[in-house]
């Protein structure tokens, strides 16, 4: 039986928005990858307006979607950067 | 008391020419990137800036070291969150170098990779009421 981790999400500007917060916290069968988190995100309540393959940073480092993501991790959806 | 890169505070030019400054550096090379009152047609009134801000202070940092690396320049920046208004600097970037080749390079990289990668983002408020979260092409 695949053990479930808890991960924090974070999101930011239009996804917090758009799903009502700017932090969840998601148990997931290990080893989740940074893309199944994201797919997990976007099953929940508003989550669709959040694109397949978004911006992600794992403990504040930017990541790719196969990166692994693990118990205790930090996950942040991030929409198009708009500083400066 | 450490420096942080992002500040809800007003943003100081004079600081961070202060802060690049040495007597063996003649040339300052400064970039303001001001709230402009117009988006596609619209008037804005007020834009309110937020970002993640871990990572934007850890990229903040990784892009200055990148932009001393590359050039013989001494680098600063500032972004500003919170709620700005037109005229308002939401960020600033100082850059000085023994000589201006570098320091306007050097500038324009960090500005560059700051748009390109720190986690920052921004709500424009119309003067017709409308709000849209600012997305770059």
């Amino acid at each position: 039986m695949a053990e479930l981790q808890t991960v924090t999400v974070l999101l930011f500007a239009r996804y917090a928005e758009l799903l009502g917060t700017a932090t969840l916290q998601m148990a997931l069968p290990e080893p989740p990858t940074a893309a199944a988190v994201v797919a997990a995100v976007r099953a929940l309540p508003g989550g669709l307006s959040v694109p397949e393959s978004p911006l992600v940073a794992i403990n504040a480092r930017q990541a790719q979607g196969g990166d692994p993501v693990e118990a205790g991790d930090e996950v942040a959806l991030l929409p198009p950067m708009a500083g400066g | 008391m450490r420096v942080t890169f992002l500040t809800e505070a007003p943003l100081d030019l004079a600081e961070l020419v202060a802060e690049v400054s040495a007597p063996d550096r003649g040339g300052i090379a400064t970039f303001l990137g001001l709230v402009r009152n117009h988006q596609a047609g619209k008037a804005v009134v007020r834009l309110e800036y937020s970002a993640y801000l871990p990572m934007a202070e850890a990229e903040c940092a990784a892009i200055l070291a990148e932009a001393e690396r590359q050039w013989p320049a001494r680098l600063a920046v500032r972004h500003r969150i919170g709620t700005l208004h037109v005229g308002d600097a939401a960020v600033i970037v100082a850059a000085a170098s023994a000589h201006r080749a570098p320091a306007f390079e050097a500038c324009r990289y960090v500005i560059e990779e700051l748009k390109r990668r720190v986690p920052i983002w921004k709500k424009e408020f119309f003067q017709d009421g409308g709000v849209d979260w600012v997305e770059p092409q």
